[in-house]
């Protein structure tokens, strides 16, 4: 700490020094003069493998030449606003779905009915509802979704065996007796279920199983004290209470896979990227003993969370129609086929489900089916503030200092304060 | 005169860079902590509303933000003086002519302090673990109860503190060093002549000859503790139960996560202002017991 300054400060340094060296990197290979280059940002894992599905794209488009920039996940929201402040959007970027609504709040991103409709590569029925959803924003679409993202039951199939239980549960009250079977066997030191308390996606995919929405008035205001919002924090605080789950962030589980190969829970709410993580980390004396199975609704199969990345044109950019030749490109079933083999991300359209490998995949079979059920969080820039207010709130009340209905009053009452510069926008007409 | 102009000529260049980079940014700060603004009015400035003293208004009436202050006040309140008492502790070890391997020990001692902070913030985390930290099994062995150092709200600003004394105290050692050497041998010499105990020397010979020393890693100690960020960033991300957030972290989450600069330049000034009292209310101290 001391001659520490600000965190701006070192922050505004990193950004400027990975800024240099992505435009050092970027300048080593120039395209043949007269071409039409492509800025395209892509994040983490997937802008490291795209590169190797554009010679392709390039080969089938000549004239056109394509510019990736990775940019690390954890820099690349800001880096993206910073872009836009500085008037240095790229043409074509990959956008976590969640961020849509602000970018569309910001002015940044551009419709893109008018393409899809004269579009034979993107056939908006083709794709998951709830996925597609995600990019429509006050009526008009934003985004193209490149690949999903949804969360649902990883278990351990012998521990539910032993407590009695061939299948796994497919609605909360065999659930509930299911963590309660388990934790009675596993003991103290043991529990059912992993709910880690810094993060909101579990809370969120049971909230978003409820028939009310989670804001209401067009997400002027938050509309937690809902009696469907209150059932599922209901669900989720009863799982502490009732010992079926511990009360641990996920920064207190230095390894999860381990944990969960030596028992320590036997469900575990997570995405499609631990499939891998699961293959490859677990012993092999659990290997043919984990499953995944769709996320259990109040009465029946559930909703989850609709999330993965979408691919958006930005408004500035002058190549648009170039930027939408990429994205129709990517979006071919084929080439989404090749980019989940490369990736193991899990593709937004039904097409590529059809043929092997995923066809045949145990793991990725469960997501399948849920992918029919994920439904969007609400689509306001202020989202991810609210959601995380959220988790806090109900970490409170999960260690008892309020209880469910003070949590949900306390939550509608944050959630309209953060809402009140949406409110006084859409009151002038703004956002529209 | 003319060589008073020449005079400004040469600072000329130095003032400009000052004015701005540190006072034309910070007096926009100042600005943008008087209006709401966010993203809405990065898209368009006709988004951007006036609010005058609002922000500030309203940080005092969120809890949350109280809560922070509380947190890092916490953490100034005891961190400073376990850093302190370290430093100096340590500082008389090497001092010591008793000791050996001076050279191998400072450094040693040292070394904290020019480690990446996010490297061993990863192994103070194991450390910390609840059910297979080296901290938990050390105290396993005294027949301690297991305690959960990162989960449990009232231990994690402990925990917290631990590391970041463990991470500084070495700085703070190296001028309490200096200090020491400065002090002429001659007045020990006289006091062992007198028959003065090591304990008496320390209280009068060691102390007030290091009394300067002390102020001013006092005044550094505290102005960069109330900086707290770093750690809480690395280990608890602010919890359990917002238990290790502190005003700066508030103010990163409130500026670059959720994009209200507006608050955040206000949380940014009232944090200025408070290290300014207490530096204040240490400079009078001096005075008034110097004097």
């Amino acid at each position: 700490m001391n001659g520490q300054g600000p965190p701006a400060r070192w922050r505004g340094a990193v950004l400027f020094c990975a800024f240099a060296a992505a435009l050092l990197a970027g300048s080593c290979r120039s395209p043949p003069p007269g071409d039409t280059v492509v800025k395209f940002w892509a994040m983490g894992r997937e802008g490291e493998v795209v590169v190797q599905l554009l010679p392709e794209f390039e080969r089938a488009h000549p004239g056109i030449h394509v510019e990736v920039q990775q940019l690390p996940w954890t820099a690349a929201h800001e880096k993206l606003l910073t872009a836009f402040a500085g008037d240095a959007t790229p043409d074509i970027c990959q956008l976590g779905n969640t961020w849509i609504p602000e970018f569309v709040a910001l002015g940044a991103i551009t419709p893109l009915d008018r393409y899809v409709a004269d579009s034979r590569v993107v056939d908006a029925a083709d794709y998951f509802g709830g996925i597609w959803e995600t990019n429509v924003v006050g009526g008009a679409l934003y985004g193209v979704p490149w690949y999903v993202d949804t969360r649902l039951l990883f278990y351990r199939r012998d521990l539910l065996a032993q407590a009695g239980y061939a299948s796994p549960p497919a609605s909360w009250q065999e659930w509930t007796r299911m963590m309660a079977a388990i934790k009675q066997r596993a003991g103290a030191d043991r529990y059912a279920i992993l709910l880690p308390l810094n993060e909101f996606e579990p809370l969120l995919a049971l909230a978003l199983q409820q028939d009310e929405p989670l804001l209401r008035d067009d997400g002027r205001r938050g509309n937690f004290e809902s009696a469907g919002f209150r059932r599922a924090l209901q669900f989720y605080v009863d799982a502490f209470r009732n010992g079926y789950a511990p009360a641990l962030s996920g920064a207190d589980v230095s390894n999860v896979w381990n944990e969960f190969g030596r028992g320590y829970f036997a469900f575990y709410i997570s995405g499609p990227w631990n499939i891998a993580e699961f293959k490859q980390r677990l012993p092999s004396s659990v290997q043919g003993e984990w499953a995944t199975a769709p996320l259990p609704g109040p009465n029946g199969p559930g909703a989850s969370i609709a999330g993965g990345s979408s691919l958006v044109v930005f408004k500035a950019s002058n190549k648009k129609a170039a930027a939408w030749q990429l994205i129709e490109y990517l979006a071919q079933p084929d080439v989404q086929q090749r980019f989940h083999e490369l990736t193991g991300d899990l593709p937004p359209r039904r097409g590529p489900w059809r043929q092997a490998p995923l066809a045949d995949d145990v793991y990725a079979r469960a997501f399948r089916d849920q992918l029919e059920r994920a439904k969007p969080a609400p689509r306001v820039a202020e989202w991810e503030r609210i959601a995380n207010e959220m988790r806090l709130v109900a970490e409170r009340a999960v260690s008892g200092k309020i209880s469910v209905d003070q949590a949900a009053k306390e939550l509608d009452a944050r959630a309209d304060d953060i809402l009140e510069k949406r409110r006084w926008m859409l009151a002038r007409g703004g956002l529209r | 005169m003319r060589f008073d102009r020449a005079a400004w000529w040469f600072v000329a260049p130095a003032l400009l860079v000052i004015a701005v980079f540190f006072f034309f940014p910070i007096l926009a700060a100042l600005l943008i902590s008087l209006t709401d603004f966010d993203i809405y009015a990065l898209a368009d400035l006709s988004n951007l509303r006036f609010v005058g003293l609002g922000n500030y208004l309203k940080l005092l009436e969120t809890p949350q933000f109280w809560q922070a202050l509380g947190n890092t006040l916490y953490f100034v309140v005891a961190g400073v003086p376990l850093s302190i008492g370290a430093s100096l502790g340590a500082a008389l070890l090497l001092h010591s002519r008793l000791a050996r391997f001076k050279p191998f020990f400072r450094t040693a001692l040292f070394a904290p302090v020019v480690t990446t902070l996010v490297a061993v913030a990863v192994i103070w985390r194991y450390m910390f673990n609840t059910r297979y930290g080296l901290l938990n099994y050390a105290l396993g062995g005294i027949g301690i109860d297991p305690i959960d150092w990162l989960g449990d709200p009232h231990w994690a600003m402990p925990a917290i503190i631990l590391f970041a004394v463990w991470k500084n105290f070495g700085y703070n050692m190296i001028i309490f060093l200096a200090g020491l050497q400065s002090i002429p041998e001659e007045l020990y010499e006289a006091a062992r002549i007198d028959g003065a105990s090591i304990w008496r020397q320390l209280r009068s010979i060691t102390l007030p000859m290091l009394s300067p020393v002390v102020w001013l890693v006092g005044i550094l100690t505290i102005a960069g503790y109330f900086q707290l960020f770093a750690e809480p960033y690395v280990m608890t991300q602010g919890g359990p139960l917002q238990s290790t957030v502190s005003v700066l972290y508030f103010m990163y989450e409130e500026g670059f996560k959720w994009w209200n600069l507006g608050s955040a330049s206000a949380v940014a000034f009232v944090l200025f202002l408070l290290i300014f009292a207490v530096t204040a209310l240490q400079l009078r101290g001096r005075k008034w017991t110097a004097a």
